[in-house]
């Protein structure tokens, strides 16, 4: 009997019955398909961690073989050594947190910004042709150019960080939260109409539940923008942070703490991105797609 | 109860979809209206639940006019249209948010059990089959307690089992609430089965052609004797509506070329 066809069984076993039976080969198909869901994800950890995990043990026997010298791409052990390093002295932490810290702050005002601009102009069209044409030829600046002006504004402090990391963030929640109201299937609002929904009505209960899950997409996008402009903000000019180790790293040529910054951003921005899919799922749960990735 | 008096609709384009439609729906009847396509018939359901504004002529219901989706009229698409995230049950109960809860549930539950779904109420809008989906949507309309029910050719994505299926579902629903039915469709053999009255229109402008009364008794059979007459009777109109305006268009060039 396959996995799916035990699970089967084991459903249709349950919709006879409605209650758990002594029945031997149906409880242990059951027991299997409770079993499954699991053996699933950790079958995709597997396969999602075996390149990395392969590459780095192949530089870590080459350079331990004397095959590479691994002054410039230190070996795994060693950028783990600089964790441990950087932990003992109390700054991984700091450093972490610093960096965490600004990319929160800005990605909670660039993407508050971005939804209430975005419904604005998804929503209503004269607010659409005032605000749109401006706000897309803000888009086209290169949002590093702002930079310079920013610290002029305000100092060289959290401020202007912050301010860049909410623009890098906002462009791309705005036009993701307007394209997806514009889009929305005028079918299901004329379902609205025929119940005679009011306006806030229809908002509530078609165009918030319909833009879901481009709006969670927008937000996505707009973290991982975030985590590009956090590493800007700390190169012009940082004491403390994931970006402060790189440029700190390359100044005084410690190759192993660039590498260990890049590791570390690489698991925060896949730690965050995964919070926010968690946290958002139960929302789009509905959805008639496979979202069976991790 | 639903009179459309000299009802006209141009479209913005300069396209007459209707013409000086005049139709009596009493109370209680199935009328069918059937028609190829591009003869307003679609149109003539969107004026009817309000969703688009005549551009003349007049619809009332009960002697109030209808400009507006109005709450005697209940309407089913060509598509389900339900909400994706929302159960069964909630999309049934969507257009009752103004009831207390204990009066929805009980008008959901119902809904339901009148087109026999009752046991899915929980599932999602995904997990069903087109026919069921079709069958939510009808439930939800019903729902919401209207007099008229419009549906807009509700079974013509559905396999012909499925479609006989939900005509008994819509049967049982008419004789058990004696709701006004008024279905647009390009099926005759649905007219047929399911109307008291087929209405035939024509095309360019959209018009009715002519009016058959189907004095069947229910339940038909679809291959008894009455309902083939009646059947041939009505491809015959249909022809007949098709026809006159291919000649026009064919006469055309010649008044011109005189």
């Amino acid at each position: 009997m396959s996995a799916g066809e035990g699970s089967l069984a084991a459903r249709a076993q349950d919709a006879v019955s409605g209650e758990v039976s002594g029945d031997a080969p149906a409880s242990a198909a059951r027991r299997l398909s409770r079993r499954l869901p699991r053996l699933g994800i950790s079958r995709t950890l597997a396969l999602a961690l075996a390149l990395p995990l392969a590459a780095a043990l192949g530089w870590e026997a080459a350079v331990a073989a004397g095959l590479a010298q691994g002054r410039l791409l230190p070996p795994p052990s060693r950028v783990l050594a600089t964790f441990a390093d950087l932990q003992a002295r109390g700054e991984l932490v700091l450093h972490v947190a610093t960096t965490l810290w600004r990319v929160l702050v800005g990605f909670g005002l660039g993407a508050g910004a971005g939804l209430l601009l975005g419904a604005l102009c998804g929503a209503s069209r004269p607010a659409r042709e005032t605000l749109d044409p401006t706000l897309q030829a803000l888009r086209a600046i290169p949002s590093i150019a702002w930079v310079p002006l920013f610290i002029l504004w305000l100092g060289i402090f959290e401020a202007s960080k912050v301010a860049l990391i909410a623009v890098g963030v906002f462009f791309p929640v705005y036009l993701g939260v307007c394209d997806a109201i514009r889009s929305i299937d005028r079918k299901l609002l004329e379902v609205s109409r025929v119940f005679r929904l009011s306006r806030v009505e229809t908002a509530r209960r078609i165009l918030v539940p319909a833009v879901l899950p481009e709006t969670i997409t927008a937000l996505r996008s707009g973290l991982g923008l975030g985590f590009m402009f956090v590493v800007a903000a700390e190169f012009m000019g940082a004491s403390e942070g994931l970006g402060y180790l790189l440029v700190d790293g390359q100044q005084m040529g410690k190759p192993d703490q660039i590498l260990a910054a890049i590791v570390a951003f690489a698991l925060l921005g896949k730690a965050c991105d995964l919070v926010l899919v968690a946290a958002t799922r139960p929302l789009v749960a509905w959805q008639d797609v496979a979202r069976d990735r991790l | 109860m639903l009179a459309i008096e000299r009802l006209s609709k141009t479209y913005a384009d300069g396209k007459r979809a209707l013409a000086e439609v005049d139709l009596d729906v009493r109370r209680g009847e199935i009328v069918a209206i059937v028609g190829g396509s591009g003869c307003g018939k679609t149109t003539l359901m969107r004026l009817l639940a309000g969703l688009d504004r005549p551009s003349a002529g007049t619809i009332a219901i009960d002697g109030e006019p209808v400009r507006d989706p109005h709450p005697k009229i209940g309407v089913v698409f060509q598509e389900p249209r339900l909400l994706p995230w929302l159960d069964v049950a909630r999309n049934v109960g969507f257009g009752l948010s103004r009831l207390p809860a204990a009066e929805r549930a009980a008008r959901v539950a119902d809904a339901l059990a009148r087109v026999g779904l009752s046991e899915h109420a929980e599932r999602l809008p995904r997990d069903l089959s087109g026919g069921q989906q079709q069958r939510v949507a009808i439930a939800r309309a019903f729902a919401a307690g209207p007099e008229v029910l419009l549906l807009d050719e509700p079974f013509s994505a559905l396999d012909a089992f499925t479609r006989a299926d939900l005509h008994a579902h819509l049967l049982s629903l008419w004789k058990a609430t004696g709701l006004t039915i008024v279905i647009v469709t390009h099926d005759v053999a649905e007219a047929v089965m399911l109307a008291d009255r087929v209405i035939v229109m024509r095309p360019d402008p959209g018009r009715i052609h002519d009016e058959i009364e189907v004095l069947l008794a229910r339940p038909r059979e679809r291959a008894s004797p009455g309902v083939e007459a009646v059947s041939r009777t009505l491809y015959a109109a249909l022809d007949e509506a098709r026809r006159p305006a291919a000649r026009e268009s064919e006469q055309e060039p010649a008044g011109l070329w005189w």
